[in-house]
């Protein structure tokens, strides 16, 4: 078992290595001007440009470059944010803070209403809540995680008034001044919005799975033995949807960045998904490769963690191991 | 009973021919609209919706309804262009890996993991920098970042059919690669395939509105539906909300109308489906 | 063998599928037709036919788990009363029991000794069951792919003993067996029909069949055309009546194999 975990993070670590590579060179080929987004309004003459560009290493060949910044990297240094004017590190740590809980609790939140609706779409199968829970989750599908986002503000902002347009603090409040209570009432729309975008494909997965369970040769045999529906779901459906229920859910964590970045914009939310837009909008590459790469790092962690758990939870795989 | 039967098939095929149908109109009178449906009009500012603005009107009085239906053909438009593309790209490359073997195989799932490592939006963001924002960044940005899936798809499905008995069974029987491909393989493939690109299209065009309404896709002038709900979240406080609500609703009927498609194709072609 | 007392008759059962093609075209497909048996308590009675014959069907219809674009038609009695969907939920499960065919009947999920005790049953009355069927204790602690052939069917085997079952219902209950297990099978039903259980074996093999049942029903293209006591058929060919019966016993393997020509022709069944 732990072989196969080790094996898995020696290929993630590689799989990060060519991300870093990949959006290094992209950043690169891009029309970005780093030297202009340095200096931003300023003006400068072509001497001052030099000097910026010799002093962030600009000149140098792109390959020479990724070497220097990924040893940087190694030693926890992403370089220095051009736009904040702070290390890349601090910006991504500090931004980082808002949105994980926003992400934590839209994760949450989503995965267990997901499985609820799922299982209980899959037991009434065919059925008007069934139907109901289809063609709810196909509206869900099929709305852009910032229109949602926009309708909520529409509702619970603009015309009933119950919670705040946007931010994470009340105006002229710092984050780390407000109270509880104000941070929580900042964050529930958002978490609202990406919560209910990352429900439809869990809710239609596990109704899928436990369909499955449903057919399968011992939910028959466990029938045939008395046992009433919820009765079997409960004993054997739910460890059985358990496993690829692990591996959706920690393989939603791709699409929860990307619904971050779109519900804080909407919400200007000043999390990692707000300075994501901030950073690729004023060319800051220092800062928009570090987030880029930070996000992959995110979404490895979350593969690496689901394949642990899977080792863990699957007696065949934890079990098999032990007996030869 | 049986009659009933028939008539859920009948009832299959009406519903696809009916979303067909409005999506082309839609697409067809978007393309063919002159720019003075919406031109600006500084008399017609901020009207709600009636009679004779469906859709009411902006803070330059044009009419959301053309706009709206203007912006709805560029998103299909672009939308149908990513995805067509990015199948193809889906199919060669999971036909590939699908008969290249062992090795073939593991080279293809690591560039599958590498795209999907990044979350799509993030790489959506780069590539439509990398090509200078616009038309082409956001079309080119759906088209690598969503062949993944579908390549899957096709490759699993190739390599179930590759171990099947009736596929090895030719092969004993002299059956040349090619014979084997046509015959067993391509019309099992295809309507997968089929159903992967219709199903695509969602997707394309909602990442596409996405990257837009974030200020990375197409132009302002541009009448497209990220444009118009960006351009909206300005005015969603002024209580002008007919700007958000209905473009937005429009492009989620859309949507459904290809998942509609999507699904009832997959009914057709895969009865197995439909059993219960 | 009591004949007087009747536990199971199934009179006039059909069972229809309605199933759809490529592009939606619907057809019906009859599985099972005028299919009759009885059952009385002690007895065990071998539903023989072909592989794939849709035998299995029969199982599930008197169960009540037939998929839901399944018809069944005609009439089941157990105990003289009609088995409704009442009266199944009531005995199915407790009096009525089914020993599924293999180990995909388990949750691959959930340790034996847990599934063994089902929501009836006690950790103890498993214990007694493995005991009775040579099971050592650490088996219950096993998940089901850790269980060899010979265990998982004795454990499945158990599932019935727990529940104190009058009529069971075992669906080809030796394929992929040895024969040395699969004649222990049938040592075991034998000696769970002595104490009182009827049973319905429903298999292909009429070797194994002939070492335990008491009547062998022989089924055709959807119907039982033949119902022979295995005295009868171990009397030989001149004991049967119907040709399709005299065919089958002229194949067994110690009858030399005999395959006749029209073997495999519907005449029989007219």
């Amino acid at each position: 078992m732990w072989k196969t975990i080790f094996l898995n993070a020696v290929k993630m670590l590689f799989l990060l290595l060519a991300v870093s590579f990949i959006t290094f060179m992209l950043v690169e080929l891009s029309p970005i001007d780093a030297v202009s987004a340095y200096i931003g309004e300023n003006s400068a003459t072509d001497a001052q440009r030099e000097q910026i560009a010799e002093y962030w290493g600009l000149n140098q060949p792109p390959l020479t470059r990724y070497l220097k910044w990924i040893s940087n990297l190694l030693h926890g240094d992403m370089g220095t944010s051009m736009i904040y004017r702070q290390p890349v590190i601090k910006v991504i740590s500090e931004h980082f803070k808002l949105s994980f809980w926003l992400m934590l609790f839209s994760w949450i939140l989503s995965g267990i209403l997901g499985l609820l609706l799922g299982v209980t779409a899959s037991v009434y199968r065919e059925s008007v809540i069934d139907k109901i829970i289809k063609i709810y989750c196909l509206a869900l599908e099929s709305s852009p995680a910032f229109w949602i986002g926009m309708i909520l503000l529409l509702i619970f902002s603009v015309r009933l008034q119950i919670f705040p347009m946007g931010l994470a603090s009340p105006v002229g409040t710092a984050v780390t001044d407000a109270t509880l209570g104000e941070r929580v009432q900042h964050m529930i729309l958002p978490v609202t919005a990406l919560s209910l975008t990352g429900i439809s494909k869990i809710t239609l997965q596990t109704r899928e799975k436990m369909n499955q369970v449903l057919e399968s040769d011992y939910a028959l045999f466990a029938r045939t033995r008395g046992e009433t529906i919820w009765q079997f779901v409960f004993r054997h459906g739910l460890r059985n949807i358990l496993l690829p229920f692990i591996t959706l859910q920690f393989g939603a964590l791709s699409e929860l960045f990307g619904g971050s970045v779109l519900a804080e914009t909407v919400f200007t939310y000043p999390g990692l998904g707000n300075t994501t837009v901030q950073s690729a909008l004023k060319g800051d590459i220092p800062l928009f490769l570090g987030i880029a790469v930070f996000s992959a790092l995110f979404v490895f962690i979350g593969n690496l963690t689901a394949n642990i758990l899977y080792a863990v939870a699957d007696p065949r795989i934890r079990e098999g191991e032990r007996n030869s | 009973m049986i009659k009933k039967l028939q008539n859920r098939r009948l009832q299959t095929i009406l519903i696809i021919i009916f979303s067909v149908l409005v999506i082309g109109v839609i697409t067809v009178t978007g393309m063919t609209m002159s720019s003075d449906a919406y031109a600006t009009s500084f008399e017609n500012k901020n009207l709600p919706p009636s009679s004779a603005h469906l859709f009411g009107t902006d803070w330059m009085g044009r009419d959301m309804f053309m706009r709206t239906i203007k912006g709805l053909s560029t998103s299909i438009y672009i939308g149908l262009a990513a995805s067509g593309v990015t199948s193809i790209i889906a199919l060669f490359l999971g036909i590939i890996a699908g008969m290249s073997g062992k090795h073939g195989s593991a080279v293809f799932n690591w560039f599958v993991d590498l795209f999907m490592g990044i979350p799509h939006l993030i790489l959506l963001i780069l590539i439509s920098i990398l090509l200078g924002k616009g038309t082409k960044g956001v079309t080119v940005g759906v088209i690598v970042t969503h062949w993944c899936t579908l390549g899957r798809i096709v490759q699993a499905e190739i390599l179930s059919l590759k171990n099947s008995q009736y596929v090895q069974a030719s092969e004993k029987l002299g059956k040349s690669k090619l014979w084997i491909a046509c015959r067993h393989i391509l019309p099992h493939v295809v309507p997968q395939f089929i159903v992967g690109l219709v199903l695509m299209f969602p997707h394309a065009i909602m990442h596409e509105s996405s990257v837009t309404f974030l200020g990375f896709g197409l132009p302002p002038e541009q009448p497209a539906i990220g444009i118009i709900l960006s351009e909206s979240m300005k005015y969603l406080t002024t209580g002008m909300w007919w700007l958000a609500v209905l473009p937005g609703i429009s492009l989620l009927l859309i949507v459904i109308l290809f998942e509609v498609i999507g699904n009832q194709l997959r009914l057709l072609i895969d009865p197995y489906s439909v059993q219960e | 063998m009591k004949k007087e007392n009747i536990i199971l008759e199934a009179k006039d059962i059909s069972v229809r599928f309605r199933m759809y093609d490529r592009g939606l075209k619907k057809y019906q497909l009859e599985v099972i037709k005028n299919l009759n048996i009885t059952l009385h308590e002690g007895e065990i009675l071998a539903v023989v036919g072909a592989s794939g014959s849709g035998k299995s069907v029969l199982a599930h219809g008197i169960l009540g788990i037939l998929p839901s674009n399944a018809e069944l038609g005609g009439e089941i009695l157990f105990e003289h009363q009609p088995l409704t969907k009442k009266l199944r939920k009531e005995k199915v499960g407790s009096e009525i029991i089914m020993i599924p065919q293999s180990v995909t009947y388990l949750d691959p999920l959930m340790k034996t000794g847990k599934q063994v005790q089902g929501i009836k049953g006690t950790k103890q009355q498993q214990e007694q069951a493995f005991e009775r069927y040579g099971l050592k204790k650490s088996v219950s602690d096993m998940y089901p792919f850790q269980l060899s052939g010979g265990m998982a069917r004795r454990a499945l085997i158990s599932t019935a003993v727990i529940s104190n079952a009058k009529l069971i219902l075992a669906d080809e209950p030796t394929p992929g067996l040895s024969e040395e297990i699969a004649l222990e099978t049938m040592k075991h039903f034998r000696e769970l029909a002595d104490s009182g259980c009827s049973i319905l074996m429903i298999t292909h093999d009429i070797e194994i069949a002939l070492k335990a049942a008491d009547t062998i029903a022989v089924f055709y293209d959807g119907q039982t055309i033949d119902t022979c006591t295995s005295e009868q058929f171990r009397q030989g060919k001149d004991a049967l009546h119907h040709p399709y019966t005299k065919a089958l016993w002229s194949a067994l393997p110690q009858n030399g194999f005999c395959v006749p020509e029209n073997f495999l022709r519907k005449e029989y069944s007219e």
